[in-house]
C-alpha cells in the first residue's frame, strides 16, 4: 500500500482587490473590505489596508495569513528604524524594506500581493507595485489582487499620461485632481465588483496627502 | 513579474529533505478523530458559543461525549473542530500561556483578543513548518464590559465578527446568521437562534450528532448574577419534556458554568419521506 500523501496546502485565496493612485501632491489606495475562502465569504467588513509609516500606507491582497505577518514584519522593522534613526521611514525607503522581506521568503513566498502607496520625500504622491516574491517598481497607479485584470485595463485608458503602454511613460503622476481620482477609484471596484466574485461588499478608500490622512467608504455588491 | 502562484502545489524543498531524513511520520498528514462544525454569536451581555458532542472517526460516530468548547482563562471561551488530539495539545499550549499570565500576579488578564492572537500565530507557525494543528477554532470573550468574537483556521486565516463559524457552519449556520442576527440580542432569542443553526446542520451535516452543548460568556454586575441565572433555569424548567436535561453555560466575570447536554426536536415524519418509493416505478 503506497504512503498517503499529505492533501492539504499550505496556501489558500482569500481574494480581494487593491487599488492605488499617485497624484501631484496626494494618493488614493483603496481595497474592498470582503474576506473569502473557495465559495464562501468569511467576512464581509476586513480591512487590507494598513499604515506602515507616516506616509507609508500598504493594500494587499492573496492569502490573508500570509499578508498578516508580513504586516506585522513590517510595522516590527518599522518600529526598529524609528529607534535607530530616530525619524520615520519614507515611503521609497519602505517600498525596498517591502521588496527585500517578500525576497527573503523567494523558496516559500508570502501569498500576498501588495501597492505600497504614500507620498515621498519630495510630497509626491507615489506607487510602488509587487509581485507575490518582490519584484517592484515605482508607478502612477496600479491595481493588484483578484480584480486587477478587470480593472488594470480600464485605468490604462483612463489615466493615459502616467500609463507605461506610452513607453516611457508622459508623467510621473497623473495629472487628475484629488476628487477626480476617488471617482475614478470608485467606479473601477463598482465594475469590478459586476464580475469578480471576490470582489465587493465595501470599498475603503484612504487619500493621503499633505494636510494628513483621510478614509472614505462605499457600499458594493453584496453578492 | 511573477504571475500567481498555484494554490495546490506548496514549495517542496523542505517536504524533500524530511522524507530522506526519515521524518515524514512526524507530521500531521490528516486528521483521524475530528469534530465538526462550532457556531458562535455575540448577544446583548456577551458571547454565546454551541457545538454538539460528537467525535467522528472518519465516517464512523465514534464518541458522543466529547466536550469542544472549554473556558480559557477568566475572560474567553475556546471552541474547535477538527483533530481533536491537536485541540486537546492547544489546551496545553492555552495551559501554559494562563499560568504565566497569572504568575505575572500584576492584576491584568489576557483577554479573548490576546488569546486568539496567540493561537493564530500557533497555528501560522505550524503551517509555516509543514505540521499544522488540524483545527478550525472559535474565541468568544469579554474583557472590560468589550465583546470580543473571532476565529481561526488551521493555516492561520484569522478575523472576527458578531457571528463566527466553522467547517459546515460556515455554508449553513452563517446564512442565517446574517439574516437573523442582530445587536443586542437577549439570552433567549440567541440560544433560539444558535438552536436553529444546530437544528439545520444536525439535518444536513453527517458528522453532527443530536447531543450539544452551549457556552455563554456574560458580563454582569454581581446582583444582576443572581438574578440572570435564576431567570436561566426559570426558563429550563419551562421546556419541553422531551429535553433530556440541560446545560446552560455561562462565564460570568466569576466563572464558568457549562450546560449538560442536550438534545434537539427533530422531526422527520414529512409525508415524502413515509412512503418514498410511492410513484417512483422499479424502484424499493
Amino acid at each position: 500500500m503506497t504512503k498517503q500523501q499529505a492533501n492539504w496546502s499550505p496556501y489558500d485565496n482569500n481574494g480581494g482587490t487593491c487599488v492605488a493612485i499617485a497624484g501631484a501632491d496626494y494618493c488614493v489606495i483603496a481595497a474592498d473590505t470582503r474576506m473569502s475562502t473557495g465559495y464562501s465569504i468569511l467576512s464581509r467588513d476586513y480591512s487590507k489596508i494598513i499604515q506602515l509609516a507616516d506616509k507609508s500606507l500598504m493594500a494587499s491582497s492573496g492569502f490573508q495569513a500570509d499578508v498578516r505577518a508580513l504586516q506585522k514584519v513590517l510595522a516590527a522593522r518599522h518600529l526598529i528604524y524609528q529607534h535607530q534613526h530616530n525619524k520615520q521611514m519614507s515611503c521609497p525607503a519602505m517600498a525596498q524594506l517591502l521588496s527585500n522581506t517578500l525576497y527573503y521568503k523567494r523558496f516559500f513566498p508570502y501569498y500576498a500581493f501588495n501597492v505600497l502607496g504614500g507620498l515621498d520625500s519630495e510630497g509626491k504622491g507615489c506607487v510602488f507595485t509587487y509581485d507575490a516574491v518582490g519584484s517592484y517598481e515605482r508607478v502612477g497607479y496600479s491595481s493588484q489582487g483578484s480584480g486587477a485584470t478587470l480593472i488594470t485595463p480600464f485605468l490604462d485608458n483612463q489615466l493615459k499620461s502616467p500609463s507605461p503602454l506610452l513607453l516611457p511613460a508622459k508623467d510621473a503622476v497623473t495629472p487628475l485632481s484629488e476628487s477626480e481620482a476617488i471617482d475614478l477609484v470608485k467606479t473601477c471596484f463598482a465594475s469590478a465588483s459586476e464580475r469578480d466574485i471576490y470582489t465587493g461588499d465595501k470599498l475603503e478608500i484612504v487619500i493621503l496627502n499633505a494636510s494628513g490622512i483621510r478614509r472614505e467608504y462605499l457600499e458594493l455588491r453584496k453578492d | 513579474m511573477l504571475s500567481k502562484l498555484a494554490d495546490s502545489t506548496p514549495a517542496m524543498p523542505g517536504l524533500m529533505l524530511a522524507s530522506a531524513a526519515g521524518s515524514d511520520s512526524q507530521r500531521t498528514l490528516y486528521p483521524y478523530v475530528t469534530g465538526t462544525s462550532v457556531v458562535g454569536i455575540k448577544y446583548k451581555d456577551g458571547i454565546l458559543l454551541a457545538a454538539d458532542m460528537g467525535g467522528s472517526y472518519g465516517s464512523t460516530l465514534r464518541y458522543k461525549t466529547v466536550e469542544r468548547m472549554k473556558p480559557v482563562g477568566k475572560h474567553s471561551i475556546i471552541g474547535a473542530s477538527g483533530e481533536l488530539s491537536d485541540f486537546q495539545e492547544i489546551m496545553r499550549y492555552l495551559d501554559e500561556l494562563i499560568l504565566n499570565d497569572n504568575m505575572w500576579d500584576d492584576g491584568n488578564s489576557l483577554g479573548p483578543k490576546e488569546v486568539l492572537n496567540y493561537l493564530t500565530r500557533v497555528m501560522y507557525n505550524r503551517r509555516n513548518k509543514f505540521n499544522p494543528l488540524w483545527n478550525s477554532l472559535v474565541l468568544g470573550g469579554i474583557k472590560n464590559g468589550k465583546k470580543y468574537l473571532g476565529t481561526v483556521s488551521m493555516i492561520g486565516v484569522h478575523y472576527e465578527d458578531n457571528h463566527v463559524a466553522t467547517g459546515f457552519g460556515n455554508h449553513l449556520a452563517r446564512p442565517i446568521l446574517r439574516d437573523e442576527w442582530h445587536d443586542d440580542m437577549t439570552f433567549e432569542e440567541g440560544v433560539k437562534l444558535l438552536e436553529k443553526c444546530m437544528r439545520v446542520l444536525l439535518y444536513r451535516d453527517r458528522s453532527a450528532v443530536n447531543k450539544l452543548q452551549f457556552h455563554s460568556e456574560t458580563l454582569i454586575n454581581v446582583n444582576d448574577k443572581l438574578l440572570l441565572l435564576s431567570t436561566a433555569f426559570e426558563w429550563l424548567s419551562k421546556m419541553p419534556k422531551f429535553y433530556t436535561h440541560k446545560q446552560i453555560a455561562k462565564i460570568t466575570e466569576e466563572g464558568v458554568t457549562i450546560s449538560q447536554p442536550y438534545s434537539l426536536k427533530t422531526f422527520w415524519g414529512f409525508s415524502a419521506f413515509q412512503n418514498p418509493t410511492v410513484g417512483a416505478e422499479g424502484s424499493w
